[in-house]
């Protein structure tokens, strides 16, 4: 039979590591995001015009590539990057330029930020050029918003829907 | 890296003197680390069956299910489901301080690269399993962990398509990753069952059960958690809202907060180097290694049993290649050997009552041969007086004991005490080369080669083969399992010992001395 002093141990050994599993398996809190905040988010993928236009391929270009490779016309894969902005209430909240995916940049481009935010009435613009154009942009759309703390506001873009969308 | 080594070796074996006391050596969860990873892992197993007998599958009702269990059932389902987050828990604390355990004891080496080598992986598994476990619960911790999971896997360039976006723009999607995650949590564990399996073959006897008393006394204590503080959801998952505060499960998710702070680039490579750093260890710095057990056919008479004792089961018995009348030979693998000499200390041949020509038993260490063993205990004994001359074998991992080496006490070590063959300590006593006979080694429960101590144990009290003989006299031979630490009960038992020998007087019964004894005695 064991001593009265060595069970007195055992239970305070054992009741060590009972709290500390008991403690440790949920606190302490981890906060990652102000709860005072909301969160905008912008997470969408989308191709890009290609960098250079299809052209024709000349004849002695033609001669010079293999007979199972001719074909009339000559389309570089590469795409341009796609330029973002955000504003809020005219700040800027985003404002850069994605690269698209692939080796060869080749496939579509795809944007995922988060930014928190005040929470309230804002009014969003969002504007994006996807095109060989230098300037200016391609879509733009605006949206007025009142949004609750922690409340997550997705910004996605479809072209087949015709440009941003929200969420 | 080795003075952390170091610094670490002697918090271990300071904690453990302490659990030693209150525990017993046989129950010290230190010694048991592996076993009760094993332990854990059952429980888990079990628990999961149960809870996932009521768990929904669906992404929209497994939250409700989960709440069913521990509100409705909170008396069966809800311990249950307790039961198998703490026994989660417990099995990555208990992994992680057997790695830091291995690594300070200098266990990963030599041919123990393999359990070390498959113990990485399981890290990882490990992890990945209890994190699959709670995206299943679809609480805001799971929301969070997806998310933060998902853009983690984004940082990584071979998934075209970005896998976070799902559980932003598409609950669908997010549905079907929830799915998939039932079925990784349900496969990981197969695989880590499958890994620890591998992880335990080069260890012959492995410890995967721990000592009853130790298991009764952790489920005990898990059960208790488990009633006290039940394991509950946070509230349920809402893809509209960011959770901003989760109660992280420490033991699991310490990286979280990593990932929400440094690229994810950044942390992959760092868990990448980290993890083949890991890997890698055993071979660094390279070299060292001693050399391994070499087999003499001449003298091996297939008797296998250096193949029972080998902790390392770096030995087999294979059929007779030299054409001999015994069926079998040992075979010695050499890449499983540690160079621990147990085999020799098993082994019917190695026997110092030889006549020196032939004092070269069927397996033995090149750095290490019986007949110099022999020879410096003759050599040592020659310079000794008096009626309580004391031999102390003892193994290169424990204690330093040349300091009480003086004119009446000798010291000689070798890899591990279970290289003594037990017809060494008759040979001393009935030659007369010394009074009495000590053995220390490395601190009971916990021997550097797993079952030096178990074997010299059983084979001194003539419970395994080779046994002590009956006709020593038990009062002359004295041993104490002192480890790296216990100066003080070492020198404590060898005082007492001293003067217990010289209270005896000079032995008595001479009629044995000098006697031949061969190899055919010892077998019997
Ligand atoms: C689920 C996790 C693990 C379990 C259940 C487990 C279990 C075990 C068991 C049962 C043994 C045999 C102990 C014996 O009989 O002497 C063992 C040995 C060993 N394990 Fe693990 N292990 C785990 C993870 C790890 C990890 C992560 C590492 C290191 C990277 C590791 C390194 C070792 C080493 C080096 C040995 C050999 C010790 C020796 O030879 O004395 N293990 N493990
Ligand atoms: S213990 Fe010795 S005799 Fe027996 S099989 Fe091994 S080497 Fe041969
Ligand atoms: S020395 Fe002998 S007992 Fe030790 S690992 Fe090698 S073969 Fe096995």
């Amino acid at each position: 039979m064991l001593e009265p002093r060595l069970i007195f141990g055992q239970i305070i050994a054992y009741g060590i590591f009972a709290i500390v599993l008991g403690y440790f398996s949920n606190s302490p809190a981890y906060t990652y995001h102000d709860p005072e905040k909301a969160l905008l988010m912008v997470s969408f993928s989308h191709a890009s015009q290609t960098k250079e236009e299809c052209r024709r391929f000349t004849q002695e270009e033609l001669a010079e590539l293999a007979p199972n490779m001719r074909r009339p016309m000559d389309c570089p894969r590469e795409r341009v990057p796609v330029y973002l902005e955000i504003t809020m209430d005219d700040e800027v909240v985003v404002s850069n330029s994605y690269s698209p995916t692939g080796l060869a940049k080749d496939g579509s481009t795809s944007i995922y930020e988060s930014i928190p935010v005040k929470p309230g009435k804002h009014e969003l613009v969002s504007r994006m050029r996807d095109s060989r154009r230098k300037e200016g942009f391609d879509y733009t759309s605006k949206i007025t918003v009142d949004l609750e703390p922690r409340e997550l506001f997705v910004i996605d873009f479809r072209k087949e829907l015709g440009g941003f969308y929200y969420k | 890296m080795s003075a952390i080594k170091a610094v670490l070796r002697k918090g271990f074996e300071t904690i453990e003197d302490l659990f030693d006391r209150i525990f017993g050596a046989k129950n010290n969860p230190f010694y048991q680390l592996g076993a009760l990873g094993w332990f854990y892992f059952w429980i888990v197993v079990v628990s999961g069956i149960y809870v996932y007998i009521f768990f929904d599958t669906g992404v929209t009702q497994a939250y409700k299910s989960l709440e069913y269990l521990t509100h409705e059932q909170w008396y069966a389902g809800g311990v249950m489901r307790s039961l198998h987050r703490y026994a989660s828990d417990a099995l990555v604390v208990m992994m992680m301080v057997h790695m830091l355990r291995e690594f300070a004891m200098d266990r990963f080496r030599s041919s123990r690269w393999f359990a070390w080598f498959t113990g990485v992986p399981m890290l990882w598994l490990v992890f990945a399993a209890g994190i699959s476990g709670y995206w299943m619960i679809w609480d805001q911790l799971a929301q969070y962990i997806a998310i933060t999971t998902a853009e983690f896997l984004d940082a990584l360039p071979v998934f075209g398509e970005s896998i976070a976006r799902n559980f932003v723009t598409d609950a669908k999607l997010s549905g079907r990753f929830f799915t998939l995650m039932v079925f990784v949590h349900i496969a990981l564990p197969l695989i880590l069952l499958f890994i620890m399996w591998i992880h335990i073959q080069r260890h012959a006897s492995p410890k995967v059960n721990p000592p009853r008393t130790l298991a009764l006394g952790t489920f005990a204590m898990l059960l208790v958690v488990s009633f006290v503080k039940p394991a509950l959801s946070q509230p349920p998952a809402d893809l509209n809202y960011v959770p901003a505060t989760v109660n992280l499960d420490w033991f699991y998710m310490p990286i979280y907060p990593v990932l929400n702070n440094v690229s994810g680039v950044t942390v992959w490579i760092a868990l990448v180097a980290a993890t083949v750093f890991l890997m890698m260890m055993p071979w660094l710095p390279p070299g060292k290694r001693h050399p391994v057990a070499v087999v003499n056919l001449d003298n091996c008479n297939g008797c296998g049993r250096c193949a029972a004792d080998c902790p390392f089961s770096a030995i087999t018995m294979e059929p007779r290649s030299d054409g001999s009348a015994y069926q079998l030979e040992a075979v010695v693998h050499a890449d499983h050997c540690t160079s621990c000499g147990i085999c020799v200390g098993s082994c019917p041949t190695a026997t110092p009552f030889r006549t020196k020509s032939d004092l070269s038993p069927g397996i033995e260490l090149p750095e290490h041969q019986i007949s110099e063993l022999r020879d410096k205990t003759i050599a040592a004994s020659g310079k000794m007086t008096g009626n309580d001359r004391i031999i102390i074998y003892g193994c290169d991992n424990s204690l330093d004991a040349t300091d009480v080496i003086d004119d009446k006490t000798q010291v000689l070590t070798m890899p591990c005490v279970g290289m003594l063959p037990p017809s060494f300590i008759d040979y001393v006593l009935s030659r007369n080369l010394f009074d009495g006979v000590f053995l220390t080694g490395c601190r009971q429960g916990d021997c550097n080669y797993r079952l030096g101590l178990k074997w010299t144990d059983a084979r001194l009290a003539g419970e395994r083969d080779p046994r002590l003989r009956k006709r020593v006299n038990a009062d002359r031979v004295s041993k104490y399992w002192a480890g790296l630490t216990r100066h003080k009960e070492f020198f404590r038992k060898l005082t007492a010992f001293r003067k217990r020998l010289a209270a005896m007087g000079p032995e008595q019964d001479s009629g044995q001395q000098g006697k031949k004894t061969g190899v055919a005695d010892i077998n019997a």
